[in-house]
C-alpha cells in the first residue's frame, strides 16, 4: 500500500471556488478561469501515490503550484476538493485533533527559507516538534541533540540561528523535522536558497540519510538537475496540473509532451544518462566454437575492425582485431586464444555517460558493457556523441 | 432649508440617558469597584510611603543601572531627579501619581493584550475594534471625566478609569500589529508541527511579537502619565493636582516645580520601560 495517495486534489484561491471547479471540469485552463472569474487555480485535480521509502520529487516552474500542493498534503492549505490518504486514512476528512496528530507524528516539513525561530537556540529549535507533543524536557533534548548530530551540528546547540550560515540553518531545519521521527518529510524547495556547492553537499547528505533511515521524502524543486539527481520518481507540474509522472529516465527519454520536452532540453544529459541508455546489441563470436576465420568473416560482414569474444555463457573474454585474424589465418593458427586481446575498456549498465565519455575518448575500440562479467552491450563512440548532443532516439 | 428637514437629533440627550441608565443599572458594580479598588490603591500608596525615600531612590537607581545595561547615566539621573522631587516637598504627591500611573498601565496591559490578540486572530474583531480605538484616542480626554465621575464619584478610581480609556489603545494596537507581523513562514512552521492555537500563540506568536508589544506598553505608560493633570480635575491626588491648583491660583513657581516633577518621572519611566523592552528584544 502506498504511504500517501492523492486523488483529484484541487485548490482554488478566491471567494467562489465552486465556480472555478465547474469551469475546470469543463476543461478550461487556469488562465481562462482567472480571466473569467478572478479565481486562481493553485492545484488542478492532482492524483498520484507515493511509496514508502521513496524520494518523490515534485518539479515545475515558479507558480506552477508546487508549494500549494505540498501544503495540501498536510492541510496547511485546505483543499477545495479531493482526497489525501496517509497510510490509508483520509486526511481530508479528519477533524482538527486527528490532523494535528498526523502533523506531529507522521509528517514533518522543511521550509525554503528555513523558518527557524530566531528567539530560540539551535537545540530549542530542533526540540520544537517534541515540545509541541509535550515530550518531557530531558527526552526531547536527547532526541533533538541526536538529530542535530546526525546533520553534523552537534556542537552548535546553544547558538542562535542568526549565528549560522544558510547551509547550517537548513541543517537545523532538517534536524527539527527529523527529531520527530516522522514517516514522511515534506521539503519545499529546501535547498533552493543555498549556494551551489553547499546545495550539492546537502543533496548528497539527504540521499545518504534517506538510504539509512528509509524515510519517505516529498521533495519540491524547480531545478530539473536536482530533480533528476534526487528523485526515484518525478512529478512534473504546469499551471497547477501534473503533466507527467515517471522515473528520471522515463522523463528524459520519453517526455510526455512538448512542455516536458522543452524542460528536459537544457538538462546536462551526461549526468543522467547511463551506459544502459546508449549501448547496442554487440556482435560477438564464441571462443569455444569459432576460430579466426569466422571472426574475420563476421567483421567484414559488419564492416568493423574488431569483434568481442565471449564464451558459451556470454562471459566476456576479450576481443580480436581484423588484422590479427587475417595474420592468424595465414599462419594457420586455429585457436582464437592465441590472438585474443584482453585490454578492453569496460563499463557497467549504470555507469554515467560523462565517465563513459572519458573512457571511450582514449580508446580506439568500443566500450563493453558488462553485468557480472557477462557481456550485455557495446557502446560505440558515435552513440556517446549523439546522446551528449541531445539527439533523441538514443535508446534503440 | 434642505438641511433642516430633519430636526436636531438628540444625541446628547441619548448619551446622558444612556450614561444615567448604566450608572443606575450597574451601581452595585461601580460601588464595589470604587470601594475595593479605592482602598487597594490607598493601601498601595500607604505602603510606598512607608519605604524611606532614600531606600526608594536607591532601589530605582539600581534597577535603572541594570535595566540600562550597567550604564550609570540613567541611575545618576534617577538619583538626582527623585532627590529633587523629595527636596521640593512633593514626595507624597509623587507616590500618588506613581500608583495612579502604574495601576492604569497595568490594567491597560491586562485588558489590552487579550483584546489585541483577539483582533489579530479575528478579522471581524479587528474591523469592529479599530474604529473604537480611534474614537478613544481622538476624543478629548476631558470628555471621559464626565462618565468617570458619574460611575465612580471623585478621587483616584475615576482617575484610573479615565486614564485606562485614554491610555490602553497603544497596547491593543501594538499587540495586534506584533502578532500580525510574525512571518507567515514561522506561523506555517508552527502549524506544520501540529501546534494547537494556544501553543502557536504562546510559543511562537507572542514571543516573536514581544518587542512590538513592549513598544505599545511603553506608549501606554506615557499616555497614562500624561493623564495625571487631567485626572486631577476629578480629584485624583498627586503631582497633577499640584499643577492644577497652581494653575487655578495663577502661581507660576509651584506650577513649574510640580511640572518638573512630572517630567522627571516621565523620563525615568520611559527609559526604564524602553530599556527593558530592548533587552527582551535581543
Ligand atoms: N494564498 C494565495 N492566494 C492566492 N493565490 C495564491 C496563494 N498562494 C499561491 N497562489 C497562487 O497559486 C499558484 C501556485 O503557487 P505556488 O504553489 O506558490 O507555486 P510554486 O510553489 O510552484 O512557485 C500561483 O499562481 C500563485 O499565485
Ligand atoms: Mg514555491
Amino acid at each position: 500500500m502506498p504511504i500517501i495517495e492523492v486523488e483529484n486534489l484541487t485548490k482554488v484561491f478566491g471567494r467562489h471556488p465552486k465556480q472555478a471547479i465547474e469551469l475546470l471540469d469543463q476543461g478550461k485552463s487556469k488562465e481562462e478561469i482567472l480571466q473569467e472569474t478572478g479565481q486562481t487555480v493553485g492545484v488542478n485535480r492532482a492524483s498520484f501515490s507515493v511509496e514508502e521509502g521513496e524520494i518523490f520529487v515534485i518539479m515545475g516552474l515558479s507558480g506552477s503550484g508546487k508549494s500549494t500542493l505540498v501544503r495540501l498534503l498536510n492541510r496547511i492549505i485546505e483543499p477545495t476538493q479531493g482526497n489525501i490518504y496517509v497510510n490509508g486514512e483520509n486526511l481530508s476528512e479528519m477533524d482538527k485533533k486527528a490532523l494535528r496528530e498526523v502533523r506531529r507524528k507522521k509528517m514533518s516539513m522543511v521550509f525554503q527559507k528555513f523558518a527557524l525561530f530566531p528567539n530560540r537556540t539551535i537545540l530549542e529549535n530542533a526540540e520544537f516538534g517534541l515540545e509541541i507533543q509535550k515530550v518531557p524536557k530531558e527526552e526531547r533534548q536527547e532526541k533533538a541533540t541526536k538529530a542535530l548530530e546526525l546533520v553534523g551540528l552537534g556542537s552548535y546547540l546553544e547558538q542562535k540561528p542568526e549565528q549560522l550560515s544558510g547551509g547550517m540553518q537548513q541543517r537545523v531545519g532538517l534536524a527539527r523535522a527529523l527529531a520527530n521521527d516522522p514517516e514522511v518529510l515534506l521539503m519545499d524547495e529546501a535547498f533552493s536558497a543555498l549556494d551551489p556547492l553547499i546545495r550539492k553537499d546537502m543533496q548528497d547528505e539527504l540521499i545518504d540519510l534517506q538510504s539509512t533511515m528509509q524515510k519517505t521524502i516529498i521533495f519540491i524543486t524547480h531545478d530539473l538537475n536536482e530533480a533528476l539527481k534526487m528523485g526515484d520518481r518525478i512529478a512534473l507540474m504546469r499551471d497547477g496540473s501534473i503533466v507527467q509522472i515517471g522515473t528520471p529516465e522515463e522523463i528524459l527519454v520519453n517526455p510526455a509532451n512538448d512542455y516536458v520536452e522543452k524542460f528536459v532540453e537544457d538538462v546536462d544529459r551526461s549526468k543522467v544518462l547511463t551506459a544502459e541508455h546508449i549501448m547496442k546489441r554487440p556482435e560477438t563470436i564464441n571462443i569455444e566454437k569459432h576460430g579466426p576465420r569466422v571472426a574475420l568473416e563476421r567483421m567484414s560482414k559488419e564492416g568493423i575492425s574488431s569483434i568481442l569474444v565471449v564464451d558459451s555463457k556470454r562471459i566476456l573474454q576479450g576481443y580480436v582485431t581484423a588484422d590479427d585474424a587475417s595474420q592468424a589465418i595465414k599462419d594457420d593458427i586455429k585457436d582464437l586464444q592465441e590472438i585474443l586481446r584482453t585490454d578492453i575498456p569496460k563499463a557497467m549498465k549504470d555507469t554515467p555517460m560523462n565517465e563513459i565519455f572519458d573512457i571511450i575518448n582514449g580508446s580506439p575500440i568500443p566500450v563493453a558493457v558488462v553485468e557480472n562479467d557477462r557481456l550485455v552491450g557495446i557502446i560505440v563512440r558515435g552513440a556517446v556523441i549523439a546522446a551528449l548532443a541531445g539527439n533523441s532516439g538514443v535508446n534503440e | 432649508m434642505m438641511l433642516d428637514f430633519i430636526p436636531e437629533i438628540p444625541i446628547s440627550d441619548w448619551t446622558t440617558d444612556f450614561t444615567k441608565w448604566v450608572t443606575d443599572k450597574f451601581a452595585f458594580l461601580f460601588d464595589f469597584i470604587k470601594d475595593n479598588f479605592g482602598s487597594l490603591m490607598e493601601f498601595l500608596t500607604a505602603q510606598l510611603m512607608v519605604i524611606p525615600p532614600i531606600i526608594f531612590i536607591l532601589i530605582i537607581a539600581v534597577l535603572a543601572f541594570f535595566l540600562s545595561g550597567k550604564k550609570f547615566g540613567l541611575a545618576a539621573f534617577s538619583i538626582v531627579g527623585l532627590w529633587l522631587i523629595y527636596n521640593q516637598g512633593l514626595w507624597e504627591h509623587l507616590m500618588n501619581t506613581l500608583v495612579l500611573v502604574l495601576i492604569a498601565s497595568a490594567l491597560s496591559v491586562i485588558i489590552g493584550i487579550p483584546v489585541g490578540i483577539l483582533m489579530a486572530k479575528s478579522k471581524i474583531a479587528e474591523t469592529i475594534i479599530t474604529p473604537i480605538l480611534d474614537f478613544m484616542q481622538t476624543m478629548p480626554a476631558f470628555v471621559y471625566l464626565i462618565p468617570a465621575v458619574a460611575f465612580f464619584g471623585i478621587g483616584m478610581v475615576p482617575g484610573v478609569f479615565a486614564s485606562l480609556i485614554f491610555a490602553s489603545p497603544p497596547t491593543v494596537r501594538f499587540t495586534n500589529l506584533g502578532i500580525r507581523q510574525v512571518s507567515k513562514e514561522l506561523v506555517e512552521a508552527s502549524d506544520a508541527f501540529g501546534s494547537t492555537g494556544a501553543q502557536k500563540l504562546f510559543k511562537v506568536e507572542l514571543p516573536m511579537a514581544k518587542a512590538t508589544i513592549s513598544a505599545g506598553i511603553n506608549q501606554t505608560v506615557m499616555l497614562a502619565l500624561s493623564m495625571v493633570v487631567t485626572a486631577s480635575m476629578i480629584g485624583a491626588p498627586g503631582l497633577g493636582r499640584e499643577v492644577l491648583s497652581a494653575l487655578q491660583r495663577a502661581q507660576v513657581g509651584p506650577g513649574f516645580v510640580a511640572g518638573i516633577g512630572i517630567v522627571i518621572l516621565a523620563i525615568i519611566i520611559d527609559r526604564l520601560t524602553q530599556s527593558s523592552s530592548k533587552k527582551e528584544n535581543m
